[in-house]
């Protein structure tokens, strides 16, 4: 019944995982490092998120920079203002996300394509101005520092995922299996489903008696509730929260990973996080101007792979 | 009961008036055809009906039940079906994914993150008969934009059969389709009709299938209803005549 490329998928999502469980082995041996690995993870859990959106439901958003950054700073003030702890602080930022989301998400989901993007950048750059004013809260352009990640406490075990680069890994590993976990488990639902037909068709979905501007605001809120998450990963990673994190240029670059990689594809915007992560690093070594190679790295991708990196096949389903 | 009671339903677009104080009246299991020359206002009147957009003034009434401003996907949740001019479909979905996700709507299901394993088999049996009814089990896998256009056709009837309507809007089901389509088409109306008294009102331009399947048909011209009545009534009907003939002559 089910055509056997799905078996070679599920072959490939077993070699995605053992990539990234080992990952901390083999990084250094290709000159790699911990947190470079650990900024693969955070980018691409946020391209996902976008992707949720964009592949999966068919709706293009400018501005999860904003819900990523909300996440930073949420998690950041937590662990500075509230509490320290790890966990409690991990879920105010996923909160922060998710919440802005709903409530931003109620304005534009009416809007479609260019007019939802433009209306989504609009509302992000709102996010960035505040937390670049408010020097009190945020420290302003210097953005929000004097917090740090604390020891996980397990039962009895702690963990210092503080000052162990690899123990940190494996708990953002952890994060960000669960939330790409129930990614999966919502796209393979009759949800997941009525996204697609969003996506394929918004009239024939209305047509079958779906609630589209509904479907569309549940999958933003859910979108922005794992850019939530990402972000407060990012503040966790950098013990540190940039108000470059809320500015459109990262939502930009969120979007480029999802294209580059392969929008269609589940895993297409990690790899595009991790191509785009990994030349950052090693091209802002070599020279400021970085950008530019990246640049045209996207241009030769879109020419010759429309489909993103992960889809090296003919294009299909077109008559 | 009626199924379908329009009461006076005119839509104004500016200063065109696409619709003027159309009223009509379907009975249940009944079979109607609308038919009218181009730009008479048919595909509006379907919009009405369905939802698209509500009427500048005027009622409809669906099973007693006053429908005139409710959202398309209520009407849909009520009974109310239709397929498209144009086919609408999923087009990077299998025959059988879009037939899925029709009868997940109908059955409610639309919201949930998962669905337990009898639910799950239970509903494949759905879509499967389904598709034994429209004949499309052979092409279950295939993407439907991937189809022949006879073929998308049948599945955009499919997806629409699958909410379980109790009334079939069919806007032009043969439009763009050779012969051997058309027939393959027509067919399947007829059956949904004799066989499961399934009340359907089409758009059609094809005055063979129009005889061939109609109970009652319905003579729109620039926007008003200009005759109504069985077949041979309207074949023989000098307005309808002038109204078509004299354009095509």
């Amino acid at each position: 019944m089910k055509p056997p490329r799905l078996l070679g998928r599920r072959t490939a999502g077993l070699g995605i995982w053992a990539v990234l469980v080992l990952a901390p082995f083999w990084m250094p041996l290709v000159g790699g490092y911990t947190a470079l690995g650990t900024r693969v993870l955070v980018l691409g859990l946020a391209a996902m998120s976008v992707n949720f959106l964009l592949g999966f439901t068919g709706v293009l958003s400018f501005g999860h920079a904003s819900y990523f950054g909300l996440g930073a700073y949420a998690t950041g003030l937590t662990l500075k203002l509230l509490t320290p702890s790890t966990p409690a602080s991990l879920l105010m930022g996923t909160l922060a996300g998710g919440l802005a989301g709903a409530i931003l998400g109620a304005l534009i989901v009416r809007r479609r394509g260019v007019y939802f993007a433009m209306v989504t950048i609009a509302f992000g750059q709102v996010f960035y101005y505040i937390a670049f004013r408010w020097n009190n809260l945020t420290g302003g352009d210097d953005g929000l520092r004097g917090f740090a990640r604390q020891p996980l406490h397990l039962g009895g075990l702690t963990v210092d995922i503080l000052h162990d680069a690899t123990a940190f890994y494996y708990f953002v590993l952890v994060c960000f299996a669960l939330a790409v976990g129930l990614m999966a488990l919502l796209l393979r639902s009759p949800f997941g489903r009525t996204m697609l037909a969003i996506r394929e068709n918004e009239r024939r979905a209305r047509f079958l008696g779906i609630p589209v501007e509904r479907h569309i605001w549940i999958a933003f809120t859910l979108s922005c509730v794992f850019a939530g998450l990402a972000g407060a990963l990012y503040a966790l990673l950098n013990n540190f929260a940039d108000p470059k994190t809320l500015h459109y240029s990262l939502s930009g670059d969120l979007v480029i990973m999802a294209v580059m990689g392969g929008m269609r594809r589940f895993w297409g915007p990690l790899l595009g996080a991790a191509v785009f992560v990994v030349l950052q690093d090693f091209l802002s070594s070599v020279t400021t101007n970085w950008m530019s190679f990246v640049g045209a790295l996207i241009v030769l991708v879109v020419l010759f792979f429309p489909r993103g990196l992960l889809d090296l096949g003919p294009v299909r389903g077109k008559a | 009961m009626n199924v379908l009671e329009v009461q006076g339903v005119s839509k104004r677009f500016g200063s065109l008036v696409a619709v003027r104080d159309v009223s009509l009246t379907v009975g249940q299991g009944e079979l109607r055809a609308v038919i009218g020359p181009n730009g008479a206002g048919k595909t509006t009147f379907f919009n009405l009906i369905s939802g698209f957009f509500p009427p500048t003034t005027g009622t409809i009434v669906f099973e007693g039940r006053d429908v005139t401003r409710m959202p398309a996907h209520r009407r849909v949740a009520l009974g109310m079906a239709r397929t498209f001019q144009i086919t609408e479909i999923f087009p990077e979905l299998t025959v059988f994914e879009n037939v899925r996700i029709a009868t997940e709507v109908a059955a409610g299901y639309r919201l949930r993150p998962w669905l337990t394993p009898v639910e799950n088999a239970e509903l494949r049996r759905r879509v499967s008969a389904m598709l034994a009814l429209t004949g499309l089990q052979e092409k279950a896998d295939r993407l439907v934009g991937e189809l022949a256009h006879g073929d998308q056709r049948v599945t955009e009837i499919a997806t629409a059969l699958a909410t379980e309507p109790r009334l079939l809007l069919l806007d032009e089901p043969t439009a763009g389709l050779g012969d051997q389509e058309t027939y393959e088409v027509t067919q399947l109306v007829r059956q949904l009709h004799r066989d499961r008294a399934l009340t359907i009102v089409l758009i059609e331009h094809d005055m063979r299938v129009v005889f061939h399947l109609a109970d009652r048909i319905s003579v729109l011209d620039q926007g008003t209803l200009l005759a109504e009545g069985r077949p041979h009534e309207i074949a023989a009907n000098r307005d309808v005549q002038s109204a078509y003939l004299g354009k095509a002559a």
